[in-house]
């Protein structure tokens, strides 16, 4: 450690390159670990697709699942079309199907659900920066 | 050795992702002190594009056949180990000829890593840098494994790759050793320190290494520290490893916080005994 690095630390004006080493760490790994593989991902697609259409109609070719990065945070990013709601009988053959003892209400899902799959740390050094 | 065995032999691999983290200097030192120990172990060195475990023992002008020699029934399992003139309890077995790369598939691995499990209680498996073609043959026997990495950032998240290469491959436990470890520079939080990275990778830690001259010294002569007695710190850390792999509970202690402990001691005493601060 140099005398400049220890007055900066001294005064606070410096974090310790081993905490920033674990901070870096973290983000990249969070960010390494959900790295699905294309195989995991089709999978994953196929299966969300078949979910959702118990409950809604949606455009098989529009469909898209996909895992978006932005700002160091993976999100899995579902666009799906929705063509009509299934009525009623069926969304509730449905929801027994699933286990959830009510239909929900006759709305449409929301068209994009976005699931972080990597939750923001709470200190983000990167974040600090673009302030 | 004998060719009667009573429990299952141990195959250990020792991998990294990382290069030039320790894993054999790792390898050499446990299986000479597994052996000390009276454990019949095998070392074989996967790492055949690179083969240097036969160095770090010492072995090396007395290698005349290898795992590839073996398979092919060109020779017999015993001529091609080679047994460690000091540590007869210890043998190496070179994978195969960097000239020849292209020989071993996975089930190459497993058909030869049996065969030297009949005869041993430790097989540790020397594995290549890298997470490709090299690791899947080295990995393909493995029970169990250690992950050795530095406190270095590039090294850890390697190492976190790995981990997840283990862990889709069922191989369990697999256990963590810290290596080239700087306790003044970890107490001074300019490294990343034991709990940051156990905390990270979330593995047991099996041992801790301290970045030590002897290493280096040792690798000069083919006499790894565990041959001798070496009393240097890292010797006994290699000791410890061998010992907490066979059960025994042989207390870690954090360097860098014994350090931090002795200094924290110290001001207490003053603290009390002037009445300042
Ligand atoms: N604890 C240590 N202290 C000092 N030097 C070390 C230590 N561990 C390993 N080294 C050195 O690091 C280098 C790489 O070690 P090696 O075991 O060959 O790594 P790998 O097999 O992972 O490539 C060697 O020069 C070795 O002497
Ligand atoms: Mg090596």
């Amino acid at each position: 450690m140099t005398l400049f690095d220890f007055l900066q630390r001294l005064l606070g004006r410096q974090k310790p390159s081993g905490t920033l080493a674990k901070e870096r760490l973290q983000l990249v790994l969070a960010h390494d670990r959900s790295d699905l593989n294309p195989e995991l991902l089709e999978q994953m697609r196929r299966e969300i697709l078949e979910v959702v259409q118990r409950y809604v109609e949606i455009d098989l070719e529009e469909g898209d699942v996909s895992l978006e990065t932005e700002d160091r945070v993976t999100a899995l990013v579902a666009n799906l079309p929705i063509k009509r709601a299934r009525p009623l009988p069926a969304l509730v053959a449905a929801a027994a199907a699933v286990g959830m003892a009510e239909a929900p209400d006759g709305e449409p899902a929301p068209q994009e659900l976005a699931v972080p799959l990597a939750s923001e740390p709470t200190e983000d050094p990167a974040a600090a920066d673009r302030d | 050795m004998d060719a009667v065995t009573s429990a299952p032999a141990r195959i250990i691999l020792i991998c990294s992702g990382k290069g030039g983290v320790g894993k054999t200097t790792l390898t050499a030192n446990l299986g000479i002190a597994l052996a000390r120990l009276g454990e019949r172990t095998v070392v074989l060195d996967a790492d055949f594009g690179l083969r240097n475990l036969d160095l770090l023992l010492g072995l090396e002008n007395r290698i005349i056949y290898t795992a590839q020699e073996v398979l092919a029934e060109t020779c017999r399992l015993e001529q091609a180990l080679v047994k460690h003139k000091q540590e007869p309890n210890l043998a190496l077995l070179p994978a195969g000829n960097p000239r020849m790369l292209e020989w071993l598939t996975p089930e190459d691995m497993q058909r030869i890593v049996a065969m030297v499990a009949e005869r041993a209680d430790y097989v540790l498996i020397d594995c290549p840098a890298g997470i490709e073609d090299g690791f899947k043959n080295a990995a393909a026997a493995a029970r169990e494994a250690i992950v050795i990495t530095t406190p270095e950032v590039s090294a850890v998240r390697d190492a976190d790759r790995v981990i997840g290469l283990l862990n889709t491959r069922g191989v369990a436990p697999v256990q963590l050793v810290l290596n080239r470890v700087r306790p003044k520079m970890m107490a001074s939080q300019e490294m990343l320190g034991v709990d940051d990275v156990t905390d990270i990778l979330a593995l047991p830690l099996v041992g801790l290494v301290v970045e030590d001259e002897q290493v280096i010294v040792s690798t000069n002569r083919g006499e790894p520290l565990t041959l001798n007695g070496n009393g240097s710190p890292a010797a006994k850390a290699y000791q410890n490893i061998a010992r907490r792999l066979r059960g025994e509970d042989v207390p870690l202690e954090d360097p860098s916080k014994a350090r931090r402990g002795l200094r924290a001691r110290l001001m207490n005493k003053i603290r009390k005994t002037t009445g300042l601060f």
